[in-house]
């Protein structure tokens, strides 16, 4: 039994699997058991490396870098008065938002129309179209920043966070129709047909039948393209300066001439991750089909 | 799903085209101007065939690059993908322990990527990382800016901490997938863990785990900032990737012409690469459509 109960779903077999299952959980005892070890394992070795993050912003750096010890001794959270206090270090993170939450709207304000059209229509180099969005997902950042810089500030966008959204959208624009293509196939198609004979038009079909019942997918979709933007650099560091400097480029200013202020390093890069955990909770049950970009 | 044929859908898609043509086919074409072009200064262009084409490609320094690329990406995919089959096999099916261990799997995959590369190097160095100075109070002689081989080890431990979990998570979503009914039936069958494993949740997962390793491959193509934040490429130039030779070239020497070729080919190589995944993808999604 207890090699079987290693098995996904073959532990607790339902007498009836046609019904379908209540939705919370039966609330079993945590048993330690093999699956629980390795979970452990995993889950520590990922947390090891954050904990030790939010352990060092927690000091001062005379403790961080005279006294080796696993947890704070003098707990002061001094490195974050400093990073929420002053303009030049919490507007990088006003920045990083704007341009993420911009990237996001205007990514899916366009993929919506095309992967409904890639979802339900063939027409003329329909899949060649496909495999060209997908091309640009592919293309290495480092090989479009230089072309990005000289483009931007050709038309007068440079540092504005416009310009960062614009150029987010060169991989998060496929990955949205990709995402969205796949949540949508899953829609069956009798659906639209029953609401075009009951004479809605496309558009209040689209925004009245059809989203609602992609939401799950929009999100997915919006959760992403908010990931990706949030934890590039390259390029948004390359097309900004002053008005629109991402955190993440911001951080590189802890390297002084006295060395680096690891605490507020260390303190910066907590709250980088803050928002990210934040959205995560919010589509925790999502997540892993969103990761199979909906096609599970 | 059969789908009609309606050529208006075109104008569905337009938006997406020139968005993307204007942030993927200008900046391209700003490349390939560079690559077949040789400059005096002034910003006086003129015409030099594929002069940098042959440079790049008889120039060591590249396939030296790419090299080390190859055997990175090959080393992340050999661990990260089992890994992640094996995680994923191992996690909570639902309830309260599932979502937390979803949440826990995502965190390092929503943090800026040169963050992670900070909290790597924090961690591994030997004064006030907790790895570094484990490693050194037994005895392990490491230092990641010095060893060759201790820059290489922790590059990977880096990036298989950053992304084992999309791997995990996608297997996990293939995984969720399949109905109870088989694994019944197993069971009727008296299958032995590796026969459920083999003829049952593997093929399941194949299609995701495709999707796997197509994205592990592109990205893991394309890595800069994670390597460079903690290595800067060295030492010497042990850890300098496609990406960081390349930026190193364009931005850091100036070199546009050869950084442009070397773009060009360098694209190309992920292109061929990734259409083979995408190929074999698109089958087996019309596979298990019939």
């Amino acid at each position: 039994m207890t090699d079987t109960s290693a098995a996904p779903g073959a532990a607790s077999i339902p007498g009836d699997v046609t019904a379908a299952k209540p939705r919370t959980a039966t609330a079993k005892r945590f048993r330690p058991n093999g699956s629980a070890i390795v979970m452990g394992l995993y889950l520590l070795f990922l947390m090891l490396p954050i904990y030790w993050l939010v352990n060092m912003s927690l000091k001062t750096n005379s403790e961080i870098l005279g006294t080796f010890s696993l947890w704070p001794r003098n707990l002061t959270f001094e490195n974050y008065v400093t990073i929420l206090t002053d303009a030049s270090w919490y507007m990088g993170y006003v920045n990083s938002l704007i341009y993420v939450i911009l990237n996001t709207v205007i990514s899916l304000a366009v993929a919506l129309p095309a992967a409904y059209a890639f979802s339900r229509y063939s027409f003329v180099g329909d899949k060649h179209l496909f495999f060209w969005l997908l091309t640009n997902r592919m293309a290495p950042p480092a090989v479009f920043a230089l072309p990005f810089f000289q483009l931007y500030s050709s038309v007068g966008l440079f540092d504005t966070h416009i310009a960062v959204a614009l150029a987010h959208c060169l991989f998060n624009v496929p990955l949205a129709v990709w995402i969205l293509e796949g949540f949508m196939r899953g829609v069956p198609k009798e659906i639209d047909e029953t609401a075009y004979i009951d004479g809605y038009s496309f558009g209040r079909f689209f925004t009245r039948i059809f989203m609602p019942l992609i939401s799950s997918g929009i999100g997915v979709a919006a959760f992403f393209c908010f990931m990706f933007s949030w934890v590039e650099l390259l390029l948004s560091r390359t097309l900004t300066s002053v008005d629109a400097k991402p955190i993440a480029a911001t951080m590189t200013r802890t390297q002084g001439a006295a060395g680096i202020d690891w605490g507020v390093l260390a303190a910066a890069g907590v709250l980088t991750i803050v928002p990210g955990a934040l959205v995560i909770y919010f589509v925790r049950n999502y997540i892993a089909k969103g990761f199979a970009l909906g096609r599970v | 799903m059969n789908k009609t044929v309606n050529q208006k859908a075109w104008f569905l898609v337009l938006p997406v085209l020139i968005l993307v043509a204007f942030s993927a086919v200008i900046p391209l074409m700003t490349v390939v101007n560079y690559s077949v072009q040789d400059t005096f200064g002034n910003n006086v262009f003129f015409w030099n065939g594929i002069y940098w084409f042959e440079e790049m490609l008889a120039s060591e320094r590249m396939w030296n690059a790419l090299g080390r690329q190859v055997v990175f990406s090959s080393i992340i995919l050999a661990i990260e993908v089992p890994l992640g089959v094996f995680v994923a096999l191992n996690m909570p099916k639902k309830g309260f322990w599932a979502s937390f261990c979803l949440v826990v799997m995502s965190l390092p995959l929503l943090i800026p990527w040169n963050v992670v590369g900070t909290i790597w190097q924090i961690f591994g160095r030997v004064d006030i990382g907790l790895l570094g100075h484990t490693l050194d109070a037994i005895g392990i002689n490491y230092n990641y800016t010095q060893g060759f081989y201790a820059a290489w080890t922790t590059v990977i431990v880096m990036d298989v901490w950053h992304w084992t979990s999309l791997v995990a998570l996608l297997a996990y979503a293939g995984l969720q997938s399949i109905p109870d009914a088989y694994y019944q039936a197993a069971k009727i069958d008296q299958a032995s863990r590796w026969a459920v494993f083999r003829y049952i949740e593997l093929p399941k997962m194949l299609g995701v785990l495709m999707i796997a390793i197509l994205l592990r491959f592109m990205d893991s193509f394309m890595i800069y900032t994670e390597p460079f934040v903690v290595t800067g490429g060295g030492p010497g130039n042990a850890t300098t990737f496609l990406s960081i030779d390349l930026v190193k070239m364009a931005l850091g020497q100036f070199d546009l012409g050869p950084a442009a070729a070397f773009s060009i080919m360098y694209f190309l190589v992920i292109l061929a690469i990734s259409w083979v995944f995408y190929t074999v993808m698109t089958n087996l999604d019309k596979r298990d459509a019939k």
